[in-house]
């Protein structure tokens, strides 16, 4: 093990965290919102819209993350999407994972008792407000640790953006085994990263979810 | 956007999910052999196979899947270890899927009611058929839907082998792309006959699942 080539390609391989992050962020951020509106359209929608939903989420969650990749980038400019690596990995991460986390979040919006939205409407709150004081409140805290689940998950598929170019951590890891021939301080490098950010992001998650469910007992009281 | 593209190489990519299938099998069985005795292991009473199975678990689900494949593929290479490209796609798909399945059995086996395996002591069972006759039949039905549900999933990631160079869907895609100059519909074609497996194991879990509560109850 040589600490001097770590040394060298510090640089590039903190560089590659950084855009790991921020693809892991934004795709994850871009997911999280697409799905909370899709599982709204779920609830909300008229047919026609629900079963396009359906086939969406469907789609997505059947076929690889890869696949979708490379539509995209690949297949994107014959529709006139033209994307650098980079956008097309975060676009493909939150659409990606959208389907995932739309059927979290109506997940959570079926746990949460039908009395409660009856009685929020028998005291004459409107449809928004019921949405907005009795539906979310309790559907978030359900879906709080499967989505917690979901983004550590996600961060592992980040890799996957090494293979359509997109220089993050895997791609700067294998230009220096590539270059150096120094496999053994390429896969150090990666465990050490990889293992940290999922460390702190399920440290945070518990936390999260922590501060969730202590809100929770409170209403209960 | 040109359909014929797609049905021009129809049989292209029939073969490629021939092999993405195949590869998926293999490795799905294999792995369960392995998540079979890593579920063994955690179960043990030594504390020191506990953890070895643990860290086996921790590692194999914690480090992503590509990281693994090429780790095999190519970093082994250069430590003097050569893997050819189909061993180390099948091994890497099935070592991380062992992890998934181990967890898979080991929730089952905790499923099956305490007071079954206690009863079979009472009755005098050696322990060969309590494990045998009382447990396994039923936490193995218990785990059919979450590992049809896995195999759904390595199917995905198969894809993933397509780096270390197996022709299976996704690298027939890129091919049938990289041919036509219509990487639009190659890419399409590929992720409709992905759609289409994994549709018919869907399906063939909710069969399954029925079949199997129903049989439960009696």
């Amino acid at each position: 093990m040589s600490f001097d080539v770590l040394w060298r390609y510090a640089p590039s391989l903190a560089s590659g965290f950084g855009v790991t992050v921020f693809c892991w962020g934004a795709g994850g951020a871009l997911g999280v919102v697409l799905g909370f509106l899709i599982a709204l359209g779920f609830r909300a929608g008229a047919a026609p819209l629900r079963w396009a939903l359906r086939v969406f989420v469907e789609v997505f969650r059947g076929t690889p993350f890869l696949m979708q990749l490379f539509l995209l980038y690949a297949g994107g400019p014959a529709i006139g999407l033209r994307l650098s690596a980079t956008q097309a990995g975060i676009l493909g991460l939150g659409v990606y994972s959208s389907s995932y986390f739309a059927e979290i979040f109506r997940a959570g919006f079926a746990a949460v008792p039908q009395g409660q939205v009856e009685a929020a409407m028998s005291v004459g709150m409107t449809r928004f407000d019921t949405l907005k004081r009795v539906i979310l409140p309790s559907a978030l805290v359900a879906a709080l640790p499967p989505i917690v689940n979901t983004l550590i998950v996600l961060s592992k598929e980040t890799v996957v953006l090494s293979i359509i170019t997109v220089p993050e951590l895997m791609y700067q890891a294998q230009t220096m085994a590539a270059e150096t021939f120094t496999a053994f301080e390429a896969i150090f490098a990666l465990a050490v990263f990889y293992w940290l950010l999922v460390e702190v992001v399920s440290r945070l998650g518990r936390r999260l979810e922590l501060m969730a469910t202590r809100f929770l007992s409170h209403e209960a009281l | 956007m040109r359909p014929s593209v797609i049905l021009h190489s129809f049989g292209y990519f029939a073969q490629g999910a021939l092999a993405t299938v195949a590869v998926s099998l293999a490795a799905i069985a294999i792995g369960f052999a392995i998540g079979a005795l890593v579920c063994m292991a955690r179960l043990s009473r030594q504390a020191l196979i506990v953890r070895l199975g643990a860290i086996y678990v921790s590692v194999f689900r914690g480090v992503p899947l590509l990281v693994q494949l090429l780790f095999i593929y190519y970093f082994l290479a250069k430590f003097g270890v050569d893997v050819p490209a189909l061993a180390a796609a099948i091994g890497g798909l099935a070592c991380s899927s062992a992890a998934f399945q181990s967890e898979i059995l080991r929730g089952a086996l905790n499923a099956v009611p305490r007071g079954q395996g206690e009863a079979a002591v009472a009755l005098g069972f050696r322990s060969v058929d309590i494990w045998r006759r009382v447990l396994l039949p039923q936490a193995l039905r218990i785990s059919v839907p979450p590992l049809i549900n896995e195999f759904i999933l390595l199917l995905k990631a198969s894809s993933l082998v397509s780096v270390v160079g197996i022709a299976e869907l996704t690298r027939v895609s890129m091919n049938v792309a990289s041919s036509t100059y219509r990487p639009l519909e190659a890419y399409v074609g590929g992720g409709l006959f992905y759609l289409a497996i994994n549709l018919c194991l869907a399906g063939f879990g909710a069969l399954a699942e029925r079949r199997l509560s129903r049989a439960g109850v009696r």
